[in-house]
């Protein structure tokens, strides 16, 4: 086990959602949940985060604000759409201003589906993102090593 | 005490030259100054004055480390008399200057000297001329060495400034001529004046400082310079003023003129000389611009770089505070001397505050020249063997990286046309050798383990053991953390990467380039052998005179130069982290960066990124704090005045 | 610098303290801070995270990508560790106080160059506002260290700490004076200005804003070694018994946590005055009297 599941700092962010999510997101990082018993840590900085947590549908607004979020999280991370309007733009699929779900612009990991999404399967779909994470870890470590190795055959 | 009397003849002649040298020199200089018409004869003179400066003063030290105090009798009425006849002269010129530009302030306190001179040498001096009149001891050799290496590299640094200089500023007259004469002129009352024994040549020098003050300070003759040389003028005569006053008081005290040596008069004790002491401190306070003479030296800034380089670092200031160290063992233990103390230290701490609210490069230089120079003159009132010790070093550590910072300004001034701090975001790039440069003299002037901390900690440690010690502590813990916060900023503000990302120092000369480099290079050097001078200069000066002197701790002086050489390390991590990390731009609270440092703001509009750097102006306003200092140092001042009058009458 | 009194102490000790120190230092911080979260937590009726999260939270950062703004920001990081620890090292190997103080200033300016170099909005406020903490805390921390010499004559940690004198008798006003600018060493409420710990929220993170992954490891590493050092003063206040020393550090730091979760954060302007107020009446007025009372009781 590494440390990337036991300390996923999560940053949340509101594309354009109805609250709903957020306000279902922001209870389960409530004192009442104590998510930092497993270590999960709210910040606000994207040069921190592990797991990008995305509530609402993408408008022509903030697509490039979620970019930019995305980029600046160090890899490896993990996206997680919150809400079926995160996931697929849910009934506002058809606006005008809308572009659809987050996977319109990043590659989303993890779905939760629902309208709000319930704390339950807001946990669960974090619980599922961390072992993605785990996973992209181990793939960038080996590709570290691998890329260590093929400058060694250069050389 | 080792006395030397010979006169021309035996070992000791050759360092009897070499002082003569060394004043006498940079006159010869100063009149070739006048003649050269064309800038190329200009260059090689002062480039060759300036070499032949600091090879004589390195000679100079070569020959006299190990000598302590040797004093020479030179000179006879005639040159007694030769100077009366200048200092007349001068002060018939500056009545002219001053009815003509009506300073009635000035015209006033000019005439009360003439008057004051005309008493003294028409009754007063009879049976006062055969003293040893030229000397040299260890502090005089430190004073020499700052004088001849960095004065002349600031001298020949002004080379290439002033061409600049005139070349940007088409609407000033060059009198270029005049400006180098004045500069070498300088030097050479400098040298006189560490060199002197006799009160009444100190006094001469003195008065030649303040002239040739005067004179670069108003070089650009806008109604501004002229005002501010008028102004340090005034000052400057004041003090002037209670220079003769100690002469008249010595003269009447002891017709028989012993007492205008200076050696003996530091040894004479406390009825005698504490009169004299604290009036000629007086004098070195307006000299030394602490409060309340402050706002003199501030004015000063309106001069070339070169002229406040030289002020601030070599010469001037540090003429007024080389005289009140020299009083220090008359100082210590007296009430006076706490009171004098007590007007650097309140100097220091709210110059140090003041120099937060600054966004003027210059007058954070400025003000933190007065701070120094006023933890100078604390550690001189109170006077102990330790802080004596700790005075002197913070002169020559202060002279270096001070004069380092202010080149450095003037070339940045000139490259970006600008001296406000918050235009000098993103050096680094723009101008890379200098901005380490800064980078360093800044380290210099605040962080361990360079040479302002070392004193810094020195002085602590002295004040420790020092009567009323706890105070000057307090002051000392308070205007230190102070310095730290705007040393900070401003270099925090050079290394800041930003959207400036031309380079313009290509076009800064070599021969500015080699003066900068050297004086970066003391600023290092001098940090690492300072063991060195202190135990070949500074302790036996403070051992001939105290019977006592101060011990470096040998397990800190290691740590000290591994600290520094851990610090000289590091950068070469530089070298590791060039691959392996990915460059993003800043954090923007989201908002997309467009370039480097633009970010598309709200309504889809670009907008550039600005930081300002704070300055707590409610806090340490300059109107606020200077205020208070010039109230509480008047008040000071006048306690000692009452005092004074007290031990005359 | 000036060579008072120096302590007779064997070289090798100091060395192999400092080496202890080098080694353990993180470890025993990173307990510190952990138990300091589970502490938190139980206050605001939470269960709290494990007691060796800090050393998750460090060890994810290691296996993170290290993203910055400029390349120099790793070199001033670095530097802000390698200082610490030196500053550190020196403090346990018995050296001279006021060189371990000026070595942990230097070590913090390091940390500030860091965030000015990076031209963020964020990073800058963080790092005006770490310059605002250090001259709020640095006069009272030069005056514990002056009130320790007053007491046992020697600036020497190795002298103060074996001296045997109950320091904290005679430096009641001192040691309290500590106790609130420790507070803000620490980067606890009200005076976590610059940043903060854990689950507290700073204008998005201050100071450490832009720095990420392995960089933030090493900032969180050098704040361990820095909870050592400045419990490690607290230690001196009670050198004379170790066990009493011990347990003032625990109600000390406990006392540190009750404050954190109790107040909240104030304005830069109300830190500077309280440090600065605290320093001025507590630290030189119980100076004051002990240089009163050593003229008076001393003959």
């Amino acid at each position: 086990m590494s440390y990337m599941t036991k300390s996923p700092w999560v940053i949340h962010y509101d594309a354009s959602s109805c609250n709903g999510c957020d306000i279902e997101v922001l209870a389960a990082l409530t004192p009442v949940y104590d998510l930092e018993r497993f270590g999960i840590i709210n910040t606000g900085n994207p040069k921190h985060a592990d797991v990008f947590l995305v509530t609402g549908s993408v408008n022509e607004q903030n697509r490039a604000v979620v970019k930019n979020i995305y980029d600046q999280i160090p890899n490896p991370k993990v996206v997680v759409a919150v809400g079926i309007c995160a996931t697929s733009g849910g009934v506002f699929r058809e606006c005008y201003n809308v572009a659809g779900g987050i996977d319109k612009i990043i590659p989303v990991d993890v779905y939760v589906p629902g309208c709000a999404a319930r704390p339950e399967s807001i946990i669960d779909g974090v619980v599922t993102a961390l072992g993605i994470l785990d996973a992209k870890r181990q793939a960038m470590k080996e590709k570290k090593s691998e890329n260590a190795g093929n400058r060694g055959d250069v050389v | 005490m080792i006395d030397f009397h010979l006169n021309y003849g035996g070992q000791f002649v050759q360092i009897s030259q070499l002082l003569l040298f060394l004043i006498l020199f940079p006159v010869v200089t100063a009149l070739f100054m006048l003649f050269a018409r064309r800038g190329s004869e200009r260059c090689w003179i002062v480039r060759i004055s300036a070499i032949a400066i600091g090879g004589a003063v390195i000679v100079l030290l070569l020959s006299a480390f190990d000598k302590g105090f040797v004093s020479y009798q030179i000179g006879s009425e005639q040159i007694g008399q030769l100077m009366f006849v200048i200092e007349m002269l001068l002060a018939v010129y500056i009545l002219y200057l001053g009815v003509k530009h009506r300073k009635s302030f000035t015209i006033a306190l000019i005439l009360v000297q003439a008057a004051l001179l005309l008493v003294f040498e028409g009754g007063l001096i009879s049976g006062i001329h055969p003293v040893n009149s030229l000397f040299v001891d260890q502090f005089s050799l430190i004073m020499a060495i700052i004088i001849g290496i960095i004065g002349s590299l600031i001298c020949v640094y002004a080379l290439g400034y002033m061409d600049t200089y005139h070349h940007h500023h088409a609407e000033i007259k060059d009198r270029r001529r005049l400006f180098f004469s004045v500069l070498f002129l300088f030097l050479a009352a400098m040298f006189g004046l560490v060199f002197s024994n006799n009160l009444v040549w100190i006094f001469f020098f003195w008065e030649i400082t303040t002239i040739c003050s005067f004179l670069l300070i108003g070089y650009s003759q806008t109604p501004e310079a002229t005002n501010n040389a008028f102004l340090a003028l005034s000052m400057n005569l004041l003090g002037g003023v209670a220079f003769l006053g100690a002469m008249i008081y010595l003269a009447v005290m002891d017709p028989s003129g012993k007492l205008f040596a200076l050696d003996s008069l530091i040894h004479s004790g406390y009825g005698v000389a504490i009169v004299p002491a604290v009036l000629i401190s007086f004098a070195g306070i307006t000299k030394a611009a602490l409060m309340p003479f402050s706002s003199w030296l501030l004015g000063a800034m309106v001069a070339p770089t070169p002229v406040s380089a030289l002020l601030h670092s070599s010469t001037m200031v540090k003429a007024g505070v080389y005289m009140i160290v020299r009083f220090a063992p008359v100082l210590s233990g007296t009430t006076e001397g706490l009171i004098i103390a007590l007007v650097g230290g309140v100097t220091f701490l709210l110059a140090s505050g003041m120099a937060i609210s600054q966004d003027n490069a210059k007058r954070v230089l400025a003000y933190s020249t007065i701070a120094n120079l006023g933890l100078i003159v604390a550690c001189a009132g109170i006077g102990t063997f330790n802080l004596m010790w700790v005075a002197i070093l913070l002169i020559l550590f202060h002279a270096i990286a001070k004069s380092l910072m202010f080149l450095c300004v003037g070339t940045v001034e000139h490259r970006i046309g600008s001296r406000n701090i918050e235009d000098m975001a993103g050096l680094i790039v723009r101008m890379p050798k200098i901005a380490v440069m800064m980078f360093i003299g800044i380290a210099g002037m605040f962080l361990a383990p360079f040479g302002m901390v070392i004193s810094k900690w020195a002085a602590i440690e002295a004040f420790v053991n020092a009567p009323f010690g706890l105070i000057f502590i307090a002051i000392l813990a308070f205007g230190g953390s102070l310095t730290v916060f705007f040393w900070s900023k401003w270099m925090g503000k050079i290394i800041s990467v930003t959207h400036l990302r031309e380079v313009v120092e290509n076009s800064v000369v070599k021969e500015k380039w080699a003066v900068l480099y050297i004086l970066t290079g003391l600023v290092i050097v001098v940090a690492l052998i300072f063991p060195l001078i202190s135990s070949v200069l500074i302790e036996p000066f403070v051992m001939n005179i105290y019977g006592m002197t101060t011990r470096l701790s040998q397990a800190n002086l290691t740590i000290m130069i591994m600290m520094l050489g851990l610090l000289m390390i590091m950068p070469f991590s530089m070298l590791f982290y060039r691959t392996g990390s990915r460059q993003v731009p800043p954090y923007m609270g989201g908002r997309p960066m467009v370039s480097d440092t633009k970010f598309s703001g709200s309504m889809g509009v670009t907008r550039q990124i600005t930081l300002s750097n704070y300055y707590l102006e409610n806090y340490f306003g300059e109107e606020r704090l200077f205020m208070t200092g010039v109230t509480l140092c008047w008040g000071l001042l006048l306690l000692a005045g009452i005092l004074l009058a007290g031990v005359i009458l | 610098m000036i060579s008072l009194p120096v302590p007779v102490i064997d070289p090798a000790i100091s060395v192999v303290n400092a080496i202890i120190y080098l080694l353990l230092a993180p470890f025993v911080g990173g307990l510190i801070a952990g138990i300091d979260r589970r502490v938190t937590a139980r206050m605001q009726g939470r269960v709290g995270p494990p007691i060796l999260q800090p050393f998750y939270d460090v060890g994810k950062l290691f296996e993170k990508e290290n993203i910055v703004v400029t390349t120099t920001q790793n070199f001033y990081v670095l530097s802000y560790l390698v200082f610490m620890g030196a500053a550190g090292m020196l403090f346990f190997a018995g050296g001279d106080m006021l060189l371990v103080i000026f070595a942990f200033t230097l070590s913090h300016i390091f940390l500030v160059l860091g965030a000015y170099a990076s031209f963020s909005p964020y990073s800058h406020v963080g790092a005006e506002r770490e310059l605002i903490q250090i001259i709020a805390y640095e006069p009272m921390i030069i005056l514990t260290a002056v009130g320790m010499y007053m007491v046992t004559q020697s600036f020497f940690v190795s002298a103060i700490a074996n001296s045997g004198i109950p320091i904290i008798l005679y430096l009641p006003g001192v040691f309290i004076g500590y106790l609130i600018v420790l507070t803000i060493k620490l980067r606890k409420s009200p005076f976590d200005l610059s940043t903060s710990h854990h689950a507290h929220q700073e204008i998005v993170k201050g100071v450490t804003t832009d720095f990420s992954g392995p960089n933030l490891a090493k900032i969180e590493i050098a704040h361990w070694y820095e909870y050592v050092f400045l419990l490690g003063v607290v230690y001196l206040f009670f050198g004379f018994n170790p066990l009493i020393a011990l347990a003032a550090i625990v109600v000390a730091y406990f006392l540190e946590i009750l404050i954190d979760n109790t107040i909240s954060r104030v304005k830069w302007q109300l830190t500077l005055r309280s440090a600065w107020l605290v320093a001025g009446t507590l630290g030189i007025v119980n100076l004051g009297v002990l240089f009163y009372l050593k003229g008076v009781l001393a003959p």
